[in-house]
């Protein structure tokens, strides 16, 4: 190591160094000129649009904004915590619905048939009709006590998000080496030992980008909730926008779900380029 | 003789981790040069410099007279004149043999579909698989892949062909033939650098053999001689535990 710090670069590294770093310095300059002068040229046509004093007026309206600003805020944090309870339920449901379908064996037929078929109908039912059947019809049946609207919320998205979830769950399920269950019961680990010590863990691992990409999908599905009535964000920009004609609590609705879906998207981009700077040691190509 | 591979003091790190402290080497048009040593002692790492795969820290590369390490090249040319060979995955699975050979040709040097295919029959007629123009990789054996995979690195008449320990992942059985490929290769003139672990092989086909450790040549020259009489220890210590004592 010493040895690596005390030597010194030759003339034609340096001179090697000083051109990559020019070429890179080149490099980024073009591309934010080529930004700016982008955005600028858009922001040049949007503006002189004939009707852009009009929108302007209705969509991008300050003082409307901040006074949605408390009900639509108060709307985002009931957003947040059905989207909590709902990724909790997706989990538990979409791994016993993967481990369902991966079970082997003429017994557990009726078992894998059921979860295939709980996949096929939720990933194919648009999540408003599971939301509208499950908000008005199963309170109709009042075989249950009275629940709030949010709660029915939640439980749609639990059943139609668990059907897509449960795929990718599978798909990491079946993507490890058919070796690494055959060592494990080699060990003497029963099925669901080697299930749950061997299998899953490798499995979740390499599925750990497309469930966060399923997250984010979610988080914004959480504002279909409002159909039902229940008073989130969506629902509280409506109420705001009926009452000042105006748009606005629309616009801080959508860019309030993009702040709340921006930490989890940088984390999923980090997190994937991690898995592939591993995969490659650091090659060029 | 004509330089094809000229290397000067080449070094690379991987963050703390220097893997090679100084290499020179230098390959004659036509040579056979193996490159021997333990995992890890940076043989891979080198040819992977060669090819412009890795950016070397520190040194110059020549490729026939031009300084391939000067950031104002272009790597993609650079790269169609070097044919690579890897221990393995190197065909497309998703295409035909033939049209794993023909792609380079069509794609790379711009021939027509026509003449890259008579190439390419030409070239597995060279490796004794014409019969199997048509196969996709996955029917074809470990060995008969590597052959494949041989026949399309030369495929565009490199100056230089690098094979990355091209028999490591196969059945013992089918070395022999991909081997014999090889020593075929040399006999037509091809300049080749192999870093291997057939020390048998390298002993036989080699020209110079260099031995590699800890990202520096301890020892290098012909063949037999350092197979026969090693003069530093460190070789002596690995070849006796690759050949064992009786050599």
């Amino acid at each position: 190591m010493s040895r690596h710090e005390a030597r010194r670069p030759s003339s034609i590294e340096l001179e090697r160094r000083a051109f990559r770093k020019n070429q890179s310095a080149k490099s980024v300059a073009i591309s934010f000129v080529s930004t700016l002068v982008f955005a600028l040229a858009l922001w040049f046509f949007v503006v002189n649009t004939p009707g852009w004093a009009l929108v302007q007026r209705s969509f991008f309206d300050l003082d409307v904004m901040a006074g949605a600003w408390p009900r639509v805020i108060e709307g985002l944090w009931l957003n947040v915590r059905v989207l909590f309870f709902a990724a909790i339920g997706v989990l538990i449901l979409a791994l016993l619905l993967a481990t369902l379908r991966t079970l082997r064996g003429a017994v557990f037929f009726p078992v894998r048939a059921l979860a295939a078929g709980y996949t096929d109908l939720f990933r194919g039912m648009p999540l408003i009709i599971v939301l509208y059947i499950v908000g008005f019809g199963v309170p109709g049946l009042g075989a249950l006590p009275r629940m709030p609207l949010e709660f029915w919320g939640t439980i749609a998205l639990i059943l139609t998000y668990s059907a897509y979830v449960a795929e990718v769950f599978r798909a990491g399920i079946e993507s490890v080496h058919p070796s690494q269950r055959l060592a494990a019961r080699s060990l003497g680990l029963g099925y669901g030992k080697t299930l749950r010590l061997v299998v899953l863990p490798q499995a979740i691992r390499k599925v750990t980008p497309a469930l966060m990409n399923d997250f984010i999908a979610m988080q914004k599905d959480v504002g279909l909730i409002s159909v039902l009535g229940a008073v989130d964000a969506v629902r509280a920009a409506q109420i705001e926008t009926a009452q000042a004609f105006n748009f606005t609590p629309y616009v801080l609705a959508g860019l309030l779900f993009v702040l709340l879906a921006l930490p989890m998207i940088r984390l999923t981009d980090w997190y994937s380029a991690r898995l592939r700077s591993r995969e490659q040691a650091g090659s060029l190509v | 003789m004509t330089s094809v591979v000229t290397l000067e003091n080449i070094h690379k790190s991987f963050g703390e981790t220097a893997v090679l402290s100084g290499i020179s080497m230098d390959v004659s048009h036509g040579e056979v040069v193996a490159l021997i040593g333990a995992s890890g002692s940076g043989k891979s790492t080198l040819l992977r410099c060669i090819n412009l795969l890795e950016q070397i820290d520190d040194g110059q590369i020549w490729l026939s007279g031009d300084d391939i390490s000067d950031p104002r090249v272009n790597p993609d040319s650079i790269r169609a004149r070097i044919g690579v060979v890897f221990q393995q995955f190197n065909l497309f699975p998703h295409l035909s043999v033939q049209k794993n050979i023909t792609l380079s040709l069509t794609h790379v040097v711009g021939m027509s579909q026509t003449d890259a295919t008579h190439r390419a029959h030409e070239l597995l007629e060279r490796v004794g698989l014409a019969e199997k123009a048509t196969w996709y990789p996955d029917r074809l054996s470990g060995g008969q892949q590597q052959r494949v995979a041989l026949a399309r690195a030369i495929a565009c008449q490199p100056e230089v062909l690098l094979l990355d320990e091209i028999t490591s992942a196969l059945d013992p059985e089918l070395v022999g033939e991909v081997l014999e490929l090889v020593r075929s290769l040399k006999d037509d003139g091809t300049t080749i650098i192999m870093a291997t672990h057939e020390m048998a092989f390298a002993r036989d086909v080699a020209d110079r053999v260099f031995f590699l450790d800890k990202g520096v040549i301890a020892e290098s020259g012909p063949a037999h001689e350092v197979f026969e009489k090693p003069r530093d220890d460190r070789t002596k210590v690995f070849l006796q535990r690759f050949l064992g004592p009786g050599l």
